[in-house]
């Protein structure tokens, strides 16, 4: 009997219309648990770098985590994997909501998607009943509408719905998956969906998840419910609002917007505006959000209240989460009741709202600047916020400039040459970032921005706090129960880092901690992606209720897999090791490890140098950041050393170019990206 | 005057407004139901749905009462503050018309036992966002027993008598206590 997971995934060629259940080898499990970590072993043995995003031969994999379905609070999400066609690299996308214990109620763990359907199709999963359907007369239609028409046609309220909308089916390549409150936005795997020709996938289950050890299983479920009472009751104290708590940042129940208005940039992350958040637009942004807000709502099984329904009037109602809140209104230099309609919109079309407002205010700097003529634009109104919902339509249906900008600001602006590659100025691996301009370099966030493989830096932060206490005392208060650390010296790390003076960034935490830290972040996240346990009740924020001490005992009892701390650490570095693996084949290098050259202000070449070159000996890569023969080794990863030396990427006896050869790779970096 | 007897009064509170929807009740009912306890989960096989529907705002948690041999005559549709509710939202039966409250495999009826054994029914436990509470109370009733059942069994007797006329009811009250 398999314990937490089904044991079987479904496999789909679109383009033979063949549907086959397949069990899977409980030993894959053992050595990537599931989710994120199967998701990438499938990715590295079946979809070589030859394979074009939007060739047949790419897989699209909806991987429910391995404890998804099981009591575990806030173990919900799905990890859809592809490669990007906008980044050319393993996507990294994954959504909440309720999708994923629906798949592994009907009885599996993972959906795999091969070829391409010549019609537009969407698969209806009910239990063992799996079938593809005829979806023409969902074309054009959007996310949320085609959901609920769906559960409609086929009267199964209770049902979930993963669906794209017209920017899917057009390819755009930050594209999202939608699913009612949640989405898997990043990295245009809308558009994979959408050349594979499926605008939806319904899923119903109704049979049982077992767990290996009951009581123990139980009681772990209920020290996690306790935890999450006590931190809902004991804000951190000394940090933001949004990040005292637990969940996601609470964007829609907090309306103090002061920080991300402030220090967030507006337009195309140019334009910080400091003195923005004034008595009037406090009041104004307060009423247009109380106005808005039916109700705060969770994903499945979880207290936290991270998303909302919104409604404005003469928009149809919708469902918002986190940031898309300010994205809009921010790259548009408008209001949040603006920002909220254009939204519900967007979510129907079905795009990344990070990406998509910066895209859009991308295109008006070109206008602005004289790379882009009115030309370009037939038809665009004149006013502000007219000229985005005109960008958005044009984007989602690929229709003149449209067409150039569906492809992100990257390829766009190589596309439209005369110098516009200068405003896409804000990308990490041809990926839009979130629009923060700094000061002074975190060598922290520089290595969790350079080497973080999730694109996003929301998927890569969290556990250690983002800045130092201004006091002792107060770091001595801070460090009094925090049980999450992995070691007892991460504690000493956050006691001595200061604002100020020696203590203080860029050169403390030193390179050595630096690292560290980064490792600890970066595991937890990876972690999370293969159980399928939310960030927002684990790795984003600071003391959560799930951590390295408490996540062995969880697979043990759930999943009835034999594990410790430095089983599932090592896990965890199999399978993060395995992604970066990924992108090595399909060509990244130490020259693209780096933050938008304009991040922040100061800058320090050598620190970042060392940083880099002491991250990638702690991880077993190479100066270039190839794993090692002798790092796959230890991690029984030994096909992907053959396969390197089959490829030239790794040499025998070369493992370590030469150091001088890599810095000035990274230095010379004059590409936008 | 008969004898005041003690009866405690089991009541879950539902609070749809806080409802976030999130269907924690339905997993640790599920949960706690299993054979052995804990073992699986299953939200079909719990006693507690929650009516959901986030794009018209309803979210109605409804626990399984009595099973039903046979469908209401009618179905009742409810409008609360202009928002309009699916027919049977808020029934609480296990009945032909639906497949609620039904084992999946066997299709047999399930009830809510309010967790029997445990301090307050799980599914209250579990929900953190206060749209179930519970409360106890004890009510002393006065329970003349044999006199309020007579009183209601000549109510019924009388009827039928004038329905059927007092002999035939006779005849019958007889031939019935012949069988046994």
């Amino acid at each position: 009997m398999r314990y937490a997971e089904t044991g079987f995934n479904l496999e789909i060629d679109l383009s033979r219309g063949n549907i086959e259940k397949v069990a899977t080898d409980p030993r894959e499990t053992g050595l990537y648990l599931g989710g994120l970590g199967t998701n990438a072993k499938i990715l590295w043995d079946r979809v070589p770098p030859e394979v074009e995003p939007f060739s047949p031969d790419n897989l699209l994999i909806f991987g429910a985590g391995l404890l998804c379905g099981t009591p575990a609070t806030g173990c919900n999400r799905t990890i859809v994997s592809t490669i990007s066609p906008q980044t050319r690299l393993m996507a990294f996308s994954m959504m909440g909501g309720f999708w994923a214990p629906e798949l592994k109620y009907a009885g599996f763990d993972k959906v795999i998607l091969r070829g391409k359907s010549p019609d537009l199709v969407y698969l209806w999963i009910n239990n063992d009943n799996v079938e593809i359907r005829d979806a023409s007369h969902l074309k054009g239609k959007g996310s949320i509408e085609t959901a609920e028409i769906l559960k409609k046609e086929l009267n199964q309220p209770k049902a979930q719905v993963a669906a794209i909308g017209m920017a899917g089916e057009n390819r755009v390549y930050y594209a999202s998956i939608e699913q009612g409150r949640s989405s898997a936005s990043r990295g245009g795997i809308g558009a994979v969906m959408g050349d594979k020709g499926v605008k939806a996938i319904v899923v119903r289950g109704t049979k049982d998840i077992n767990v290996a050890r009951p009581e123990e299983y139980m009681g772990l479920c209920n020290e996690v419910l306790e935890y999450i009472k006590f931190r809902e009751e004991n804000p951190i104290p000394g940090v933001m609002a949004i990040l005292s708590g637990l969940g996601s940042p609470q964007e829609m129940k907090v309306h103090d917007e002061k920080w991300h208005t402030e220090n967030f940039m507006w337009g195309n992350s140019r334009t910080r505006r400091k003195g923005f958040w004034t008595e009037d637009v406090k009041k104004q942004w307060k009423k247009t959000m109380e106005n808005a807000r039916t109700r705060l709502i969770s994903c499945f099984n979880c207290p936290m209240k991270c998303g909302a329904t919104i409604s404005m009037p003469g928009f149809p109602t919708y469902m918002m989460k986190c940031f898309t809140k300010l994205t809009y209104t921010m790259g548009a230099f408008s209001d949040l009741d603006f920002g909220l309609k254009i939204a519900q919109r967007a979510t129907e079309y079905g795009v990344d709202g990070f990406s998509a407002p910066q895209v859009m205010a991308f295109a008006l700097e070109l206008l602005e600047n004289g790379i882009l003529t009115k030309k370009d634009f037939p038809g665009m109104p004149e006013d502000n916020e007219g000229r985005f919902y005109y960008l958005l339509d044009k984007i989602v249906r690929r229709e003149g400039i449209g067409d150039v900008l569906a492809n992100g600001t990257y390829w766009a602006a190589k596309e439209i040459g005369n110098g516009a590659e200068n405003y896409a100025h804000n990308n990490i691996k041809k990926h839009e970032q979130l629009p923060l301009k700094l000061s002074m370099l975190n060598p922290i966030y520089f290595l969790m921005y350079s080497t973080g493989e999730k694109m996003n830096i929301t998927q890569i932060e969290g556990q250690f706090p983002q800045a130092p206490f201004p006091t002792r005392e107060q770091r001595e208060e801070f460090v009094k129960d925090w049980i999450q650390v992995p070691d007892e010296k991460f504690k000493q790390y956050f006691l001595d880092w200061e604002l100020r003076g020696e203590n203080s960034i860029p050169y403390y935490p030193t390179v050595e901690m630096t690292c560290e830290i980064v490792d600890w972040q970066e595991r937890m996240h990876y972690i999370d992606d293969a159980l399928g346990q939310c960030a927002g009740l684990s790795s984003f924020p600071l003391k959560p209720p799930y951590h390295i001490h408490n996540y062995p005992k969880f697979i043990s009892s759930g999943a009835g897999i034999d594990m410790d701390e430095e089983k599932l650490t090592k896990a965890a570095k199999r399978y993060r090791t395995l992604v970066r693996a990924i992108n090595i084949r399909r060509g990244m290098r130490r020259k693209d490890e780096k933050p938008p050259e304009n991040h922040w202000k100061k800058r320090f070449p050598e620190l970042e140098n060392d940083l880099l070159d002491g991250y990638y000996k702690l991880k077993g890569w190479n100066n270039d950041g190839i794993p090692t023969k002798e790092a796959l080794h230890e991690l029984d990863l030994d096909y992907v050393s053959e396969d390197f030396l089959k490829r030239g990427i790794l040499t025998d006896g070369k493992d370590m170019p030469s150091k001088d050869a890599s810095s000035k790779k990274a230095l010379a970096g004059k590409e936008t990206n | 005057m008969g004898d005041k007897k003690k009866k405690i009064i089991k009541t879950i509170n539902i609070d749809v407004n806080q409802c976030n929807g999130c269907r924690a009740c339905e997993v640790i009912c599920s949960c706690f139901h299993a054979a052995p306890k804990y073992s699986s989960n299953n939200p079909a096989r719990s006693r507690i749905r929650v009516v959901r529907d986030p794009l018209r705002d309803v979210y109605v948690p409804v626990y399984a009462g009595e099973y039903a041999v046979a469908e209401c005559a009618g179905r009742d549709k409810y409008t609360i503050d202009g928002k309009e509710y699916d027919e049977c939202s808020f029934c609480r039966a296990s009945c032909p018309s639906r497949d609620e409250f039904k084992e999946p495999d066997s299709g047999l009826p399930l009830k809510c036992d309010m967790c029997e054994g445990e301090e307050e029914p799980l599914c209250v436990k579990w929900c953190l966002v206060d749209a179930l509470t519970y409360k106890e109370r004890e009510e002393e009733i006065e329970e003349d027993d044999e006199k309020e059942d007579r009183e209601e069994l000549e109510i019924g007797l009388e009827s039928l008598a004038s329905k059927y006329g007092l002999e035939k009811l006779m005849d019958s009250v007889a031939r019935l206590s012949k069988k046994d």
